[in-house]
């Protein structure tokens, strides 16, 4: 048996669909955190997948895709140093991490 | 004739007016002095003019000129009619100068009193002299505001000022019709100056609609300022200024610068019968109106202000039955005897401290022994009682109507009839029978300011009539007019019913009022002026209160309502509901977010 695109494709997507539901569903910021680390994942993992079978008639795959990949993970690692900063301030500030605890933003 | 004098009589008032009103507020013996020297000089301006005859070249300046379409000059027309009217105007003016002296002499604005007193003489005279229509409707409407002023002199009653403002927005009604009048004739003719006018339309084969619009419109300034009906309710009014102003100005002058205007303008009266007829009809019919209101009112001002707006009437018909010369000798012997009856009834008013109404008087005729006399000879002069002045002026009206039209006769034999009534029964009220108040057992005549003008009037209003004084003052101005009327016969069945009527007249008056300490009849609608006052009012609440409430209504709802609080209520409105989105749940805004996205990739992707 041969792994075809949409056997990444599938995991791709059940990695993202996990990574929402987490979103949508946990308390804590922090997990929620990890989940969003986890949905951004799932798209360097179907970017990969497509490089992969995307194959030029010189038999190289494109490249495009994987520039992209690392793009992701260089502004996930600033995208987390600022959350986890500005997750650190909340807490000094509120003394929890629940985002049901947090919700004066609004009228 | 020197032609600074015109200029003198007219610019005299002005200088006072301005030294009084600029410089001399505070002191009011000198204002007094200052207006009362201007006065007499004025009148010794108009002597000087009335013995020195006619004068050569016009006296004109340019003053507004736009080439060939309008030309505006100030210029005074010196003829036979403005030779006379100056003689009334300072000839009266001065004498009643001299009377406010005592009648004002301890009023708080004093000072303002008298330099108005100069501004209306400044206005009066510039009608006078004006020898065109543009300058002559500056001073009527200068007139308008000298007379809103002394009306209103005490303004801090507010039936003082609430009848200055009738009388000026009344008269604003008539004037503007007047505009309309003089526009109409510039627009025929191309020019406002009398002669030129005068000259030129009779050549232009205009239209008799056109000449019937504009002669009505140039007499609807004369129904305002002249207080015809139904421009009438302002006079009676303005009886709320002092007495000596309502002796000049709604009695002798003002009112009757309308009959003025008309006898100036005689030669486009005379070229439309149609509004002639109207002119008549409506001076007749404020004639009997007027005098039908006098029989019931109990104020000795109201009185005399309605009969004189009957005699006012008794004018302005004239002039709609083609005799302008009887209508001036009506004004001349007019002026006279209605500034005496003014003066007089001051002279009460004053000595009674300032009560007016006649059923509080009774029997001055022994304790005010020179204003008696004198008023007795105004009132028999008014009235008709033959040999005195009133009775020659009023025969020759009457006269004129006799031969033109019976109907207007019969209605003018009604006034006098009903003139001689109501002046019989104010003479025996006032005059005869027992005081019925103490003020009244106690009056006495005032000092010889007071009573000089008196009997100077007094002296007039019996001689002001007489065919010799006729001739020499009227002249020119009223030889035509006796011209036609003595060749049109009728003057003696004309006397015999005029002497009738003033019999029965005083006659019924005498038995019914005589001895009596309140008024026997009561007539509601005569005493309520026939509701006039109140069908205005309601006339207004109809019309303008109306549309106004109606303006208000939309402003409020359509404008207010809906255009400006409407949006700002809108995006509030729009706000108020949007921000109920807001949960402050970062997981719901997730999965909205979440829901956003997948609609929009089906949208993108697959709803192709």
């Amino acid at each position: 048996m041969t792994l075809t695109l949409n056997d990444y494709l599938l995991v791709s997507g059940l990695l993202f669909a996990t990574g929402f539901a987490g979103v949508l569903l946990r308390r804590n910021i922090i997990t929620i955190f990890m989940c969003l680390e986890l949905m951004l994942n799932a798209a360097n993992l179907s970017l990969v997948a497509f490089s992969r079978f995307n194959v030029n008639a010189a038999g190289l795959p494109n490249y495009n895709a994987q520039v992209l990949v690392f793009f992701i993970i260089t502004v996930a690692a600033a995208e987390v140093a600022v959350g986890l900063a500005i997750i650190v301030a909340l807490f000094r500030a509120r003394q929890t991490t629940h985002v049901e605890d947090i919700s004066t933003l609004k009228f | 004739m020197d032609p600074h004098l015109p200029w003198f009589i007219l610019l005299n008032p002005l200088v006072s007016a301005a030294l009084i009103h600029l410089v001399l507020r505070r002191s009011s013996g000198t204002s007094a002095t200052v207006s009362v020297l201007s006065a007499c000089f004025g009148l010794l301006a108009a002597v000087g003019i009335w013995f020195s005859g006619q004068s050569g070249a016009p006296i004109e300046v340019p003053w507004l000129d736009f080439g060939p379409a309008l030309r505006i000059p100030i210029g005074f027309i010196i003829d036979p009619l403005s030779r006379l009217m100056l003689l009334v105007v300072t000839g009266i003016g001065a004498l009643i100068h001299i009377y406010s002296l005592i009648y004002m002499e301890h009023d708080e604005a004093k000072s303002r009193y008298f330099g108005n007193l100069s501004l209306f003489m400044f206005s009066m005279l510039g009608i006078v002299l004006a020898n065109n229509f543009a300058m002559m409707f500056i001073f009527w409407e200068l007139v308008g505001v000298s007379s809103y002023l002394l009306i209103g002199h005490w303004f801090t009653r507010d039936s003082a000022a609430a009848a200055a403002n009738k009388a000026f927005i009344t008269n604003r009604i008539g004037d503007f019709g007047f505009m309309l009048g003089i526009l109409m004739v510039w627009s025929a003719t191309g020019s406002v100056v009398f002669p030129e006018i005068a000259a030129k339309i009779g050549t232009l084969n205009l239209s008799a609609d056109f000449l019937t619009a504009a002669t009505l419109l140039v007499f609807c300034g004369a129904v305002g300022k002249s207080a015809q009906l139904p421009l009438h309710v302002w006079l009676p009014d303005a009886m709320e200024g002092p007495t000596p102003v309502s002796a000049l100005i709604h009695a002798a002058t003002m009112v009757a610068a309308g009959v003025y205007m008309l006898a100036r303008v005689y030669f486009l009266v005379a070229l439309s019968p149609d509004a002639q007829t109207v002119i008549a009809w409506i001076g007749i019919v404020t004639a009997v109106f007027a005098a039908l209101m006098a029989t019931q009112q109990d104020d000795i001002k109201r009185i005399l202000a309605y009969s004189t707006l009957s005699q006012l009437g008794y004018m302005i018909s004239a002039i709609g039955l083609a005799a302008p010369g009887a209508a001036m000798f009506h004004l001349f012997t007019h002026a006279f005897f209605k500034a005496l009856l003014f003066l007089g009834a001051g002279a009460i008013i004053h000595a009674l401290h300032h009560e007016q109404n006649i059923w509080h008087m009774g029997g001055l005729s022994s304790r005010m022994r020179v204003t008696f006399l004198t008023f007795t000879a105004g009132f028999l002069a008014l009235i008709g009682c033959p040999f005195f002045s009133g009775f020659f002026s009023k025969d020759l009206i009457l006269l004129a109507a006799w031969q033109h039209n019976t109907a207007i006769f019969a209605l003018a034999l009604f006034t006098a009839f009903l003139t001689a009534f109501y002046m019989t029964r104010l003479f025996v009220v006032v005059f005869l029978g027992k005081s019925r108040t103490d003020a009244a057992a106690h009056g006495h005549d005032g000092p010889i300011a007071m009573t000089g003008p008196l009997m100077i009037l007094g002296l007039f209003s019996v001689i002001a009539g007489w065919p010799w004084i006729q001739n020499y003052a009227l002249g020119e101005v009223s030889s035509h007019t006796l011209h036609l009327l003595h060749e049109g016969g009728g003057s003696v069945p004309v006397m015999i019913l005029a002497t009738l009527s003033f019999l029965a007249g005083t006659g019924g008056a005498y038995v019914l009022y005589s001895g009596k300490a309140k008024d026997p009849i009561l007539i509601p609608l005569f005493k309520n002026k026939f509701y006039i006052d109140e069908l205005y009012a309601a006339l207004i609440a109809g019309t303008q209160d109306l549309f106004a409430r109606i303006l208000a209504w939309f402003d409020k709802w359509i404008l207010d309502g809906i255009g400006v609080r409407g949006l700002s209520g809108g995006a509030w409105g729009a706000g108020f509901v949007l921000r109920f989105l807001q949960w402050g749940n970062l997981q719901a805004y997730s999965f909205l977010f979440g829901i956003g996205v997948v609609a929009l990739i089906y949208f993108m992707v697959f709803a192709k």
